[in-house]
């Protein structure tokens, strides 16, 4: 009997002090989206919720950039990550909707061509001999170097890349083949980009595709490959300069944040916001990703200050 | 009264923590087959079975489950060549030659090999073992089957080893006099006499083995390449089955989308094999067994 009214205290305390009124309500912002933006948003939300002592939740969500315009466009969250700017499908689902948006680039992101360090004949590759390489009709045709230049080896071509789930494969395929997802299957493919230039890094006879960032991170086991347009045009090889000045085309692009006009009416959101642009050369660079000009950062606060809406349509976003 | 009431209790936890278990089960299969039923009104039973291309997320997307399949395989059994065989040997060892005391000490150090996880395995075969292999063979490529393949085997070595073990031990001391008193040595007595007598604890430990190899995903996942290709040769990168699973999961694929659905397709043709592995297993431990008095 003692047994039992000691259980019941017990159960009445653990019930007492999960009960809703031991804390108030958090003030929430919703951000989802792209996989390639999230890294930074990510840095961005754990700062700023230090910063507020726990005030303000922020939840970052990675629905890819498609998924995130969905939720975007039915105002189910206030800020979208996009390593895209916005399609004109969903350019009409948020007019219909009624949501309006502003767009805001917020850092640049560049697929860099990697061979190992030990290859010594591959230094540039034109943008046709990477179709011809990486198209869907390839797989299990285009096996050895000669193939694709008679005068590269007789090797056996191995090929890495990113994982079909991925932000970089969709970019990459999209710019080579054409066709976003279009691409040959034959190859080694992992989400983790360590895993890619390892795998690279090893094999004299590799070629694969990896964020810049990976790139520049492993500089001693990995060679850039420079591109070039056409045969006879000039190769550009990835650099931080030649990414922000965009001379190293196709491959480099920026991508964006989108933030409802409706959402900048809650206080948290445009603090939010706000506090992301401040430190935004900071947080890319933490997480490795490729910032824009401080200018660029500058002009972005004044447009969400200006609440001034992004217009369908026009390519106002120049860098 | 109290003491009826306590017994009572234990016996329904046990009974609740049992039919949990069990539920999961069930509720893991509804699962596989919920997800799995929408991407078989797309994909057709012969494309799924008879196409040799994997690629459920490109463009265009095929849907031939045999390079997975082939590659489940093929790493499986590079890392049974080597585990179950030497695991075997480790159990002879263990149960007929070492004194106690020397058992005591192996047979914790061994099974310590089982405690490392196994993430750590799969960058040890692509660090370590790989460069390792490609100084005798230089054709052979950073992601391959058998780098994977082989530290995959020293993963499930301990299973093997102790599951053996094990069923050594359950022969009956007795049988091992009467070799001895015959005039045996202790080898034949171990090979002649011990282990026919625990094959079925053996062949079942075997299986067990097999199993916990198709359902290995890190060391796979990170050594062989997640290269969906047609092939037996241990020197090409594999795309298995699990590894196909943990990658595509951990982008961000849509709900309801084919790709998602044919995670789960991956994974109900996995469940089939390792259960029947399974049912194997029971089949070879009830067949064979014998009863001592």
């Amino acid at each position: 009997m003692k047994m039992t009214q000691k259980s019941l205290t017990l159960i009445a305390l653990i019930a007492l002090s999960v009960s809703p009124f031991a804390k108030a309500e958090r003030k929430r912002v919703s951000v989802d989206g792209s996989s390639t933006v999230f890294p930074i948003m990510e840095a961005s939300a754990e700062e700023f919720q230090n910063n507020s002592k726990g005030k303000v939740l922020v939840t970052v969500g990675i629905s890819g950039t498609g998924g995130g315009f969905k939720k975007f466009c039915r105002g189910e969250i206030d800020i979208q990550n996009a390593s895209r700017s916005i399609k004109q499908k969903e350019i009409t689902k948020c007019s219909e909707a009624g949501i309006n948006y502003i767009e805001i680039p917020i850092a640049y992101d560049a697929i860099t061509l990697v061979v190992s360090k030990d290859n010594t004949w591959l230094k540039e590759i034109t943008l046709a001999e990477l179709k011809k390489i990486w198209e869907p009709s390839a797989q299990e045709k285009i096996k050895t170097w000669n193939q694709v230049r008679a005068d590269w080896p007789e090797k056996p071509i191995r090929l890495y890349g990113a994982g079909s789930d991925s932000g970089t494969f969709d970019y990459f395929t999209e710019v080579v083949t054409g066709t976003s997802r279009a691409s040959r299957s034959d190859y080694s493919a992992s989400e983790d980009d360590n895993t890619l230039v390892q795998g690279v890094s090893q094999d004299t006879f590799a070629l694969g595709y990896i964020p810049y960032s990976y790139y520049d991170n492993n500089k001693n086991k990995l060679k850039a490959l420079a591109v070039k347009a056409d045969a006879k045009s000039i190769g550009v090889v990835p650099s931080l300069d030649n990414i922000a000045t965009g001379a190293y085309q196709p491959f480099a692009r920026p991508i964006f944040l989108y933030v409802s006009i409706n959402s900048l009416k809650k206080k948290e959101v445009e603090d939010f916001l706000g506090f992301t642009l401040g430190n935004a050369t900071k947080l890319v660079t933490d997480v490795q990703s490729i910032p824009l000009s401080p200018k660029a950062y500058a002009t972005a606060i004044e447009k969400v200050k200006a609440r001034q809406p992004s217009i369908p349509g026009t390519k106002e976003a120049k860098l | 009264m109290f003491k009826k009431l306590k017994d009572a209790s234990v016996e329904g936890t046990l009974f609740l923590s049992a039919l949990v278990s069990v539920s999961i089960t069930f509720a893991i299969l509804f699962i596989l087959f919920r997800e799995a039923l929408p991407f078989f009104e797309v994909v057709s039973l012969k494309e799924f079975f008879f196409d040799t291309h994997w690629a459920p997320t490109f463009y265009p997307p095929r849907y031939g489950i045999a390079p997975l399949v082939v590659g489940t395989i093929s790493t499986t059994i590079i890392a049974c060549v080597f585990a179950v065989p030497s695991g075997f040997l480790v159990a002879v060892l263990l149960s007929e030659y070492l004194s106690h005391r020397a058992r005591s000490i192996l047979k914790p150090v061994i099974e310590l090999l089982a405690a490392i996880p196994s993430v750590v395995f799969g960058y040890f075969a692509l660090l370590v073992v790989t460069p390792w292999l490609q100084s005798f063979f230089p054709n052979l490529q950073g992601f391959n089957r058998l780098s994977a393949g082989i530290v995959m085997g020293f993963l499930i070595l301990p299973y093997m080893a102790s599951l053996s073990e094990e069923a050594l031990k359950a022969v009956p001391k007795h049988l091992r006099e009467a070799s001895m008193a015959l005039g045996c040595n202790r080898l034949e007595t171990a090979l002649k006499v011990v282990t026919p007598s625990a094959i079925s604890g053996i062949s079942s430990a075997c299986i067990l083995t097999i199993s916990r190899a198709l359902g290995e995903t890190m060391v796979v996942a990170i050594a062989a390449g997640e290269q969906a290709n047609l092939s037996w040769d241990p020197s090409q990168p594999a795309a298995t089955i699990t590894a196909f699973i943990v990658n595509l999961s951990k982008g961000d694929l849509p709900h309801g989308s084919i790709g998602y659905q044919s995670i789960f397709a991956a994974g109900l043709v996995l469940s089939v094999i390792t259960f029947s592995l399974n049912i194997m297993a029971h089949f070879f431990r009830k067949k064979f067994h014998r009863r001592y008095v």
